[in-house]
Formats: structure tokens, sequence, C-alpha cells
């Protein structure tokens, strides 16, 4: 029967060609190095790249994540804004239900900007 | 390969290369500079690069904003001694093949701040540099010559033998030193083993 094969033969064979395609360079770039272009590491080559002046210090340091909760309470203000504008605009046609609801939404924003203000958020240390 | 003989494939109709042609090929349709300008010289490269003069028809149009995937310097300005040994740490932070075209009469000898005790007469006191382009600034048509120059000058590098260039050297050296701020002036003032000062005669 012509068609009696391994069905995973075309995986293995795809999996074969695409190893092949992605190694073929990488060996062939690697023995241009070795015939042709060698390698040539150095202590500014290696250095890290700061636009051309040294590296100075440890990357590696601490800073103060404060900015943090000013960017998290900025949020407030910037989901108010994008409510508070629609809100605004269909003020006289809106029923109860809409109101209260909208309403409630303020104070939830609201209430968090008064308990942040009063964990001392906004004053900056 | 001989010559005559590829001319006469080539009439034939067979086009015949070597690697080496291949790769100097490649490499020359590829110059990717390194994104630098030091002062109004690179107002005149930007231009090259736009669509006026059109840098792209070289392949050379993919200025980089790191060293390490550039391989061509253009010095575009003048060099002050402030600024001399970041580009000499920048040009050794470029992988190999790296080349070097020093634009202007700034960056080639001073130009008009020759005199001046803060400028670089030149930045190939430091690195080698491989096309000088005089002009103040040059034009982007000089630009566009020495890139042709710095083209012609790659596709003529040899693989193999005494003559070929650094790059395939494994003796020549890839990084230059980085000259320091002294008490009066960059110590050392030149790199010996690339340029040296012109003998005076004095009669």
């Amino acid at each position: 029967m012509p068609g009696d094969y391994d069905p995973y033969l075309f995986v293995f064979v795809m999996a074969l060609a695409a190893i092949a395609f992605a190694a073929t360079p990488l060996v062939l770039a690697w023995l241009w190095a070795k015939k042709f272009s060698p390698q040539k590491p150095g202590h500014d080559k290696n250095a890290t790249y700061e636009c051309g002046l040294e590296s100075k210090g440890d990357a590696w340091i601490q800073f103060k994540a404060e900015y943090y909760l000013y960017a998290i309470i900025f949020l407030i203000f910037d989901v108010e804004t994008v409510f508070l504008l629609p809100f605004a605009v269909a003020f006289t046609g809106l029923g109860a239900g809409a109101f209260i609801s909208l309403m409630v939404f303020l104070f939830l924003l609201v209430a968090g900007l008064a308990w942040a203000w009063m964990k001392g958020v906004l004053t900056w240390k | 390969m001989d010559e005559g003989l590829k001319s006469e494939l080539q009439k034939q109709g067979v086009f015949t290369t070597t690697l080496e042609e291949v790769y100097n090929w490649g490499r020359k349709n590829s110059v990717w500079p390194l994104q630098f300008g030091l002062a109004c010289c690179a107002i005149e490269m930007i231009a090259t690069s736009m669509a006026r003069y059109d840098l792209a028809r070289f392949g050379a149009e993919v200025f980089r904003p790191s060293p390490r995937q550039a391989d061509l310097m253009i010095v575009a300005g003048t060099v002050t001694k402030k600024m001399a040994p970041q580009v000499v740490r920048l040009y050794n932070q470029m992988p190999e093949p790296k080349y070097v075209i020093a634009m202007g009469a700034c960056a080639i000898s001073g130009g008009p701040f020759k005199q001046g005790y803060n400028v670089l007469k030149g930045i190939d006191r430091y690195i080698p540099v491989d096309v000088h382009i005089p002009g103040c600034p040059p034009r982007p048509e000089a630009l566009l010559h020495a890139f042709m120059t710095l083209q012609q000058k790659i596709s003529d590098q040899q693989l193999t033998g005494a003559n070929r260039p650094p790059h395939l050297n494994a003796d020549a050296p890839s990084e230059f030193p980085v000259p320091r701020f002294g008490e009066h002036d960059l110590e050392p003032p030149n790199n010996p083993a690339v340029w040296q000062a012109p003998a005076v005669l004095r009669a």
C-alpha cells in the first residue's frame, strides 16, 4: 500500500530540517571565524556600552519606589476624568439608577484618595 | 582565478566568482555606520542619509545607535580633547571589521580650530582612518564619494596573505589605547603606532 507510512516520520524530517536551518548558519559562521576571521575580545569591547563613557558604579542599586504611589493615585484622577466627562454631558437626561451607580463609583475613587491622604502618601518624604 | 579565462567564460554566459569576491561584495554593500555626530558635519551626514542624496543606494542607510552593530564610524565634526577619549572608546567597542571616515576639516586636522588649545588636531592621531574628507563642511556628495572610496577599499581586501586587512589578522590590534586627561594635554598626545608627527626639517 503506497500510503503506508508512519505519520510521525514527516514531523521527524521537518524537525531535522528546522534544526539544520537554524544550526547551519551558526556552524558556517563558526567555521568562518576559525578559518579566516579571528575573534578579538578586549577590555573596551567587552565593557558595558555607555555612549563612549566608562560606566561608573554598580548597576544593582536600590532607589526609592515612592513615585509608584503617585502613579497609582494619578490613576484615580485619570480614570475619574474619563468617566466624568460623559457623566457631565449626559447629566440632565440621567435616570436615578444611573445617577446613583455613578455616584457610588465616584465615592469609591474619592474614598481611595481620602485613604491615601490619611496614610500620608501625598506628603513627599 | 585567471582574468582572461573568467572573461572568456563570461562571454559564454558562465559567471564565475571567488569566495573572497562574494565576501567583499556582501560587506561593501552593507556598511552600517555608527549614529554619531560631533558637530556641524553631522548635519551634512544626516542630509546624505535622507531622500535627496540617499545613502541607502550604497546599503549604508542603517545608522546604528550602538557600536556593537556598526561597521563604520563617521567622525563628523570637531573632536575636542574632552571628546577624544570617548571617540576612541567607541571605536574600540565596535566589532571587527571596522572602518573610519574622518569627515571634514576638523576631524582630519583640527580645521579652523587647529590653533585652539581644546581641539584635537585630527582623529587619525588615535585611531586608523580609512578615508579622509576635506571640506568645511564637506557636501553630501563628498561623503558619498568617501563611501565609494571605502567600498573600493573593502572590495580590494584579500582574505588571506600578508596584505590581509586587520580584522582577518589575529596579530593586528583591535583596540587602541584610550587617551587620558593629563595635566596640560591628553596623554599620550598621539598613538605612535597609528600616527607620528611629521619631521620638521630646519635649514
